[in-house]
C-alpha cells in the first residue's frame, strides 16, 4: 500500500561501510518514472497510481502509441512510450497528490531507508528434491545405492494416495519473489542509482520493483 | 539502456583510495586502525609481501612475518579504510610473483637478498 519504483538490477559489488568493513551491495538503476494514470476512490473504488519507466527504443505498435498519445493530450505534456508499466496501490486519498505526466526520481529515497524488493528469480530448470526443497539425500558411499532420491512419498492403505502439495522434483526458479526489509546504503541522484545491502532476486539486468514502506 | 560494467566500475573507483606503492618481495609496514570498544589505535604489521592478487577494489595482498618460530600471515584488502598507510622498508630480490616457498624455510634461508634502490 505504498509507492513503488521500477528498476533494473545492474550487479553486485563489495564496498567498505563506515566501520571499515566490506559488505555486499546490489546496484539498482532507477530511471525517472512517469505517472500515467491515477485511480481514486470515487471513480475506481481504490487509490492507486499507474507508472511507466524505461523508454522504449524499439518500434511501438499502434495501440500502444495511441494510448500514450491520449495520455499526452490529457496531461498536456509529451509522455513517451514506456517499456515497463506497473500499478502501485496507495493509502486512501493519497493518489490525488499526483498528476498525470509527473516525473518521479530517485531522490524520493533516502540513505538508510528500508524497502521491499520484488523480482523474478533466475530459472533453474527441472530440479531434484535435494536442490529444490533442501532434502538431505542419502549417503554418498558404503553401497547405499540411495543418493539424491526423494524416498517414500506416503503411507499405505491409508490414505492410499499421495497428499496434495507433497514436495517433489519439478521446475525451480523463475518465480516472483519479494525480499522484505532491505536497507538502502546509498542514493546516487546524479546517476539515478540506489545501492542496497545484500542480494535481490533475479539476474543482472532483471526488472525489479522497489516498494517504499 | 545504460552500460552496466561502466557504471559498476565507476562506483568501485570512488572507493579506491590507495596507490599500490609496493611489490612482491618488499618488506612493508602496514598501519592498521583497530577499534577496541570505543577507543581507536594503530597497529603496525611488518613483514614480507608474498602475494598480490585481485583487481579493482578487490585487490588484496598477503604479508608474512616470523613471530619467534611461528610464521604469521595476514591478508589485507588494499583499499580497506582501516589501513592508514603502507610503508616500504626494504626491497627484496625476487624472481617470482608469489613467494609461497618461504613458508617451508626457516632461519637464514627465509631471508631475501636486499636490492639497492639504484638497481630497481
Amino acid at each position: 500500500m505504498s509507492l513503488g519504483f521500477i528498476g533494473q538490477k545492474l550487479g553486485m559489488l563489495r564496498l567498505p561501510n563506515e566501520n571499515g568493513e566490506f559488505e555486499a551491495v546490489t546496484v539498482i538503476y532507477l530511471p525517472p518514472m512517469q505517472v500515467l494514470e491515477i485511480k481514486t476512490e470515487e471513480k475506481d473504488g481504490y487509490s492507486a497510481i499507474k507508472v511507466g519507466a524505461f523508454e522504449t527504443l524499439k518500434r511501438v505498435n499502434k495501440p500502444t502509441k495511441g494510448y500514450f498519445e491520449a495520455l499526452s493530450k490529457l496531461a498536456n505534456k509529451t509522455i513517451t512510450p514506456k517499456k515497463y508499466l506497473k500499478e502501485f496501490r496507495l493509502k486512501e486519498g493519497e493518489s490525488v497528490n499526483f498528476n498525470v505526466g509527473d516525473v518521479l526520481n530517485v531522490d524520493l529515497f533516502k540513505n538508510g531507508e528500508i524497502v521491499d524488493i520484488t523480482g523474478i528469480t533466475k530459472g533453474k530448470g527441472f530440479q531434484g528434491v535435494v536442490k529444490r526443497h533442501g532434502f538431505s539425500g542419502g549417503p554418498a558411499s558404503h553401497g547405499s545405492q540411495f543418493h539424491r532420491r526423494p524416498g517414500s512419498i506416503g503411507a499405505h492403505t491409508f490414505p492410499a494416495r499421495v497428499w496434495k502439495e507433497h514436495r517433489m522434483p519439478g521446475h525451480m526458479g523463475f518465480e516472483k519473489v519479494t525480499v522484505k526489509n532491505i536497507k538502502i546504503v546509498k542514493v546516487d541522484t546524479d546517476k539515478s542509482l540506489i545501492l542496497v545491502k545484500g542480494a535481490v532476486p533475479g539476474p543482472n539486468r532483471g526488472v525489479l520493483y522497489i516498494k517504499k514502506k | 539502456m545504460i552500460n552496466r560494467g561502466e557504471v559498476l566500475a565507476k562506483i568501485e573507483k570512488e572507493y579506491m583510495t590507495k596507490d599500490e606503492n609496493f611489490k612482491v618481495g618488499n618488506t612493508v609496514k602496514v598501519y592498521v586502525k583497530i577499534i577496541e570498544g570505543k577507543k581507536e589505535r594503530i597497529q603496525v604489521f611488518e613483514g614480507i609481501v608474498i602475494d598480490i592478487h585481485g583487481s579493482g577494489l578487490n585487490r588484496m595482498f598477503k604479508v608474512r612475518k616470523m613471530v619467534g618460530q611461528i610464521g604469521v600471515e595476514r591478508t589485507f584488502p588494499l583499499h580497506s579504510p582501516s589501513i592508514q598507510k603502507i610503508e616500504v622498508v626494504k626491497t627484496g630480490k625476487v624472481r617470482r610473483a608469489k613467494l609461497f616457498y618461504l613458508r617451508g624455510r626457516i632461519g637464514k634461508a627465509s631471508q631475501l637478498k636486499n636490492v639497492l634502490e639504484s638497481q630497481n
